[in-house]
């Protein structure tokens, strides 16, 4: 709490063996994140685009390296587990699947369901050029 | 702003290791958190070879035994030594849990026993929890009522509104399911944490208490009740197995309802 107190704090993060339910929680944040920072990029993409061939020829082979693909394939996984784990909260809000097993359980379907579905959107997108 | 790594003060060093007698064949290690604030010094982990053949099977067994015949220095709480009390909460193998309800074979590997995380540290094992004590006077946790009692008997309550308080009215205040949350670590100062608000829940939907009003108004706080994630650490470790995450979420909910 406060570091002026003549007591030592006991170790938290240092110790605990977070659950996976706690994992996908800091994930959940994390990708929320990463989501809000991707918007003002797809904005920046978009403003290249209204500005004709030149300049969005320049972001399309920006995109296209390898680091614009690790970033895209980022941004797919995000997106779709966001999604997924959105789904949980939304039930947890309507106090919905709170038993510990159920937790576990959903936890392990939003995790494979948004792998599925970045797999399926980049098989997909792969194939259409 | 939350703080991730430790004070300067409370960075844990490497203690020393109590070995076992000779000819000692069926050793665990127990690697343990020790602070001793006369010393001055930092925190630290010392390690006990302690012989199972002559040890009870539950982490409480090891730590008393530990205390009685390796290391007397040894300072926790223990009281019921079966789960009642909720004296002996620690954190065990990573998790928050009753010493006296683990067992030691359900560990793989080396038992690390550390106080609950994110407390201020009295001496070893015992943290100081009147932050967490003031929180639960916080909630009020007694009937209100405004209407005068029966005179001629109890106030009465239905089979069905008494089986809402089941799941609530266990809690045995052992602090294992808030100092379990990453959100109380980072705001206990504002946040009243799962336990306490699994008691002011159990009061809400009590049939016999008339401020259930009051009590939601009291809670309707973007840090008291709304730093709850749904992380859902307390109901994993909840040693009676209660779900203070529902009970928030069910807390919410009310907050919702009576607004439409």
């Amino acid at each position: 709490m406060n570091t002026s107190s003549p007591h030592p704090t006991s170790p938290h993060l240092q110790i605990y063996r977070l659950p996976l339910s706690a994992l996908l929680s800091v994930t959940h944040r994390a990708s929320g994140v990463f989501l809000a920072i991707a918007a003002l990029l797809l904005i920046w993409a978009l403003v290249a685009l209204a500005g004709g061939p030149e300049s969005w020829e320049s972001t399309r082979t920006l995109l296209q390296s390898w680091i614009g693909q690790l970033f895209l394939l980022g941004l797919t996984f995000a997106l779709y587990f966001h999604f997924c784990n959105g789904i949980r909260h939304l039930f947890w809000d309507v106090g919905k699947g709170f038993e510990v097993e159920t937790v576990d359980k959903t936890a392990k379907l939003a995790i494979v369901v948004s792998i599925v579905l970045t797999i399926a959107t980049w098989v997909v997108a792969l194939n259409v050029e | 702003m939350a703080e991730f790594s430790l004070p300067a003060n409370s960075v844990v060093k490497q203690g020393k290791t109590h070995k076992a007698a000779e000819g000692v064949k069926n050793i665990r290690r127990f690697i343990v958190y020790r602070y001793d604030p006369d010393s001055g010094e930092n925190p630290h982990t010392d390690t006990y070879e302690v012989d199972m053949d002559t040890c009870g099977p539950m982490v409480l067994d090891a730590l008393l035994k530990i205390k009685d015949q390796m290391d007397s220095s040894l300072s926790l709480r223990r009281s019921c030594r079966e789960g009642i009390c909720g004296s002996c909460s620690m954190n065990i193998d990573g998790a928050n849990t009753l010493a006296c309800t683990k067992a030691i074979s359900d560990i793989k590997g080396d038992v690390k026993i550390y106080p609950l995380p994110h407390q201020p540290v009295v001496k070893d094992l015992v943290s100081d929890l009147t932050n967490f004590y003031a929180q639960y006077a916080s909630v009020e946790p007694w009937m209100k009522t405004d209407t005068a009692a029966p005179p001629d008997c109890e106030r009465l309550q239905s089979k069905e509104d008494r089986e809402l308080l089941d799941g609530l009215y266990e809690c045995i205040l052992c602090a294992c399911c808030s100092t379990s949350c990453p959100s109380y670590w980072w705001n206990s100062d504002r946040y009243l944490g799962p336990a306490a608000l699994l008691n002011a829940y159990r009061w809400i939907v009590d049939s016999r208490d008339e401020a259930a009003g009051e009590r939601l108004d009291d809670l309707e706080d973007p840090f008291k009740l709304y730093r709850c994630h749904t992380i859902m650490n307390c109901a994993k470790v909840c040693p009676k197995g209660l779900n203070p995450a529902r009970a928030i979420a069910e807390t919410k909910k009310l907050l919702v309802q009576r607004k439409m």
